[in-house]
């Protein structure tokens, strides 16, 4: 399941439905969370705009669920992504993961975290007293993603 | 045609969006870039970024790409979420 939007999540409320989604077949529930940093590509961060593409983000985003369930055995996938002005420490994203065993959740999570970062349409702008400068696509999320390639299905 | 623009490109076109009525002699992504660009600045350099990220109904594509009236395009920057 996938959802964009404006309002803060509780984890704790997103980590009882996971496990309530497989009752006596979960073994292991596997969450991420991103939080915004007061530094970014430059320091004295005040926050962040982000922005998305209806849509689309939503569409990469289950194509992602779905290639990690066509992978890996887990009962149950959620992706929580915020949209629009963020403060210092404050959540952005979760994932969160429900499988029988710990190495699939551990796996899913970061796979799904890992192509998000490359793949769905999102843009962050840095918002600082000095101006307001969008972020630029890191090398290092792009070799994140490679280390997946021929571990899951769809390569 | 629905012609959409995101994040910095949206900033410096000052646009999200224009809808075409028709195809204009337009047959494949590569021409409606260069159409674009023929308006001069700031579309001209703005679009000129071989990092630029091309989706048609919400799919990447390559500016080799055939359109159709029914399309979704959309330009936008690489993408920096999560």
């Amino acid at each position: 399941m996938v959802v964009i939007q404006t309002n803060d999540f509780s984890v704790a409320k997103e980590y009882q439905l996971l496990r309530d989604a497989a009752p006596g077949k979960t073994g292991a529930i596997c969450t991420f969370v991103g939080l915004v940093r007061e530094f970014g590509d430059r320091p004295d961060i005040q926050g962040m705009f982000l922005e998305h593409y209806p849509g689309m983000t939503e569409k990469s985003l289950n194509k992602l669920i779905l290639e990690a369930k066509n992978t890996w055995d887990i009962h149950s996938a959620k992706v929580i992504h915020r949209v629009g002005s963020l403060k210092v420490d404050e959540q952005i994203v979760f994932v969160g993961i429900s499988s029988s065993h710990r190495a699939d959740a551990f796996a899913a999570c970061e796979f799904i975290m890992d192509y998000l970062k490359t793949d769905a349409p999102f843009w962050k702008k840095e918002l600082s007293q000095e101006g307001d400068i969008w972020v630029e696509a890191k090398d290092s999320d792009q070799r994140r993603k490679q280390k997946w390639a021929g571990m899951h299905k769809d390569d | 045609m629905n012609i959409l623009f995101f994040a910095s490109l949206r900033e410096q076109l000052q646009t999200d969006k224009e809808n075409w009525e028709s195809l204009d002699g337009i047959s494949t992504v590569k021409e409606l870039l260069n159409q674009l660009q023929a308006r001069g600045e700031p579309w001209q350099s703005a679009l000129n970024n071989p990092k630029l990220i091309i989706s048609v109904n919400q799919e990447v594509v390559n500016a080799d790409h055939r359109l159709s009236l029914q399309d979704e395009v959309a330009f936008f920057p690489p993408v920096t979420g999560g």
